[in-house]
């Protein structure tokens, strides 16, 4: 049966919507081959035929298949797409290796490129008031209070803080700290929230 | 350290307190977040708002950090941060996910002159979908059969679905407003001061614009 292989992507994508899969480069490359032969079927029974019309539904059942799986292929790459934003939102734009090893060439390519292009509207935020740009992805919590305790996860470093303080970030120490600073490095993994 | 003795010191040409920026920016996020289209920019609120932020955390470094006014005045900054941030983000992710329908509509709007995006916002509309179409080509389009290799725009488009339920208060009276119900006869009712309604949001979707009704 045409069209059953990009089912199974679909449903590949579909089945974890919350997690990012590995890249399926080997039944896109499946895929995309049956397109280029369903094409030649049809190249090859189109132009033997052009008075007979007995083959002509073939012809158009083949088309169907291949519109169908241009369309799925394309849903594809568009729901990892969606995943992948949300990853820019998580991380900023350096993407932990293991997470980096998900995507596929291109689609670093495009992580990146969408980056870029979120950072320059950040930046421009503001700017006719001498604002140097907001990050947005830096308050995407409603702020609870003002300060939290904190437990460093990894031996991270020095931490400047904002007031000009200078902390030590070693593994398994507590701190109480701004919300505000601590944020990134909480979704980083560097820090755990413990209240 | 109060929000409406700073307003004097921006000097704006038109007299408004910082509180009346908040209310009205208070406003748009929910309007925004509640419509399911993008609605027109308050660019000029958002820039107000950054304005008397930067003001107050002046304000707020000059005095001791012990303060017990500081620590409130800085919570009080963060809420309004954050509405900004989740304001423009609600934008930013309409704009992404119907970036088709929205940049050809903007197109018309420039012509004339009533654009809904900042230019910063188009710009980032634009770059956008130019993005999605470059992946889309390498990854999939160029290798598929010369007939199919086109990016059809009218097929990947996601249209907003402006036949959702809202709910909503009215902030004016407004008499009749025109219900075209799918299937059934047209229906005019008129919307009290202070009401409230369920409704599509189609039929109401200008009195949003306008301010005359609020999302709830």
């Amino acid at each position: 049966m045409f069209g059953e292989k990009v089912i199974e992507l679909i449903k590949e994508a579909e089945r974890n919507p919350d997690t990012m899969d590995p890249f399926n480069d080997e039944k896109l490359r499946q895929i995309l081959e049956e397109m280029q032969l369903l094409f030649k079927m049809n190249m090859n029974d189109a132009n033997a035929t052009s008075e007979n019309r007995s083959l002509w539904t073939t012809v158009q059942v083949r088309h169907a298949a291949l519109e169908r799986n241009k369309r799925c292929l394309l849903a594809y790459l568009y729901s990892r797409m969606n995943k992948i934003k949300t990853l820019r939102w998580e991380f900023g734009s350096v993407l932990p290796p293991d997470i980096r090893e998900l995507l596929s060439d291109e689609e670093y390519q495009w992580f990146s490129k969408y980056s870029t292009n979120l950072a320059t509207y950040m930046r421009s935020l503001g700017q006719d008031i001498g604002y140097s740009g907001i990050d947005l992805t830096e308050n995407l919590k409603p702020p609870k209070s003002l300060f939290i305790e904190v437990l460093c996860v990894v031996d991270y470093g020095k931490l400047e803080l904002e007031d000009g303080d200078v902390i030590m970030l070693k593994k398994n120490s507590r701190h109480f700290l701004p919300t505000s600073e601590c944020q990134t490095l909480i979704r980083q993994g560097v820090l755990k929230q413990i209240t | 350290m109060d929000f409406n003795d700073q307003i004097e010191s921006s000097g704006d040409e038109e007299e408004i307190t910082a509180e009346a920026v908040l209310k009205t920016l208070y406003n748009a996020w929910q309007n925004e977040r509640l419509s399911p289209e993008i609605l027109p920019h308050c660019n000029e609120m958002v820039e107000c708002m950054l304005g008397q932020i930067q003001h107050m955390e002046r304000n707020i470094n000059k005095l001791p950090k012990t303060d017990l006014r500081a620590s409130i005045h800085k919570m009080e900054l963060s809420r309004i941060k954050y509405i900004i941030c989740n304001y423009l983000r609600a934008r930013l992710c309409k704009i992404e996910k119907h970036c088709i329908p929205i940049i050809n509509e903007e197109r018309q709007r420039i012509e004339s002159g009533t654009n809904y995006l900042t230019p910063s916002e188009y710009k980032y509309a634009q770059e956008y979908l130019l993005n999605m179409e470059g992946h889309f080509k390498s990854v999939v389009l160029d290798k598929v059969p010369g007939n199919m290799q086109t990016f059809e725009m009218n097929k990947m488009a996601i249209y907003p679905n402006l036949q959702s339920h809202v709910f909503l208060k009215a902030n004016e009276t407004v008499n009749g407003v025109v219900l075209d119900l799918p299937g059934e006869q047209d229906e005019e009712i008129d919307l009290e001061e202070g009401s409230q309604h369920i409704l599509l949001y189609k039929p109401v979707a200008d009195l949003v614009k306008s301010g005359k009704v609020q999302l709830i």
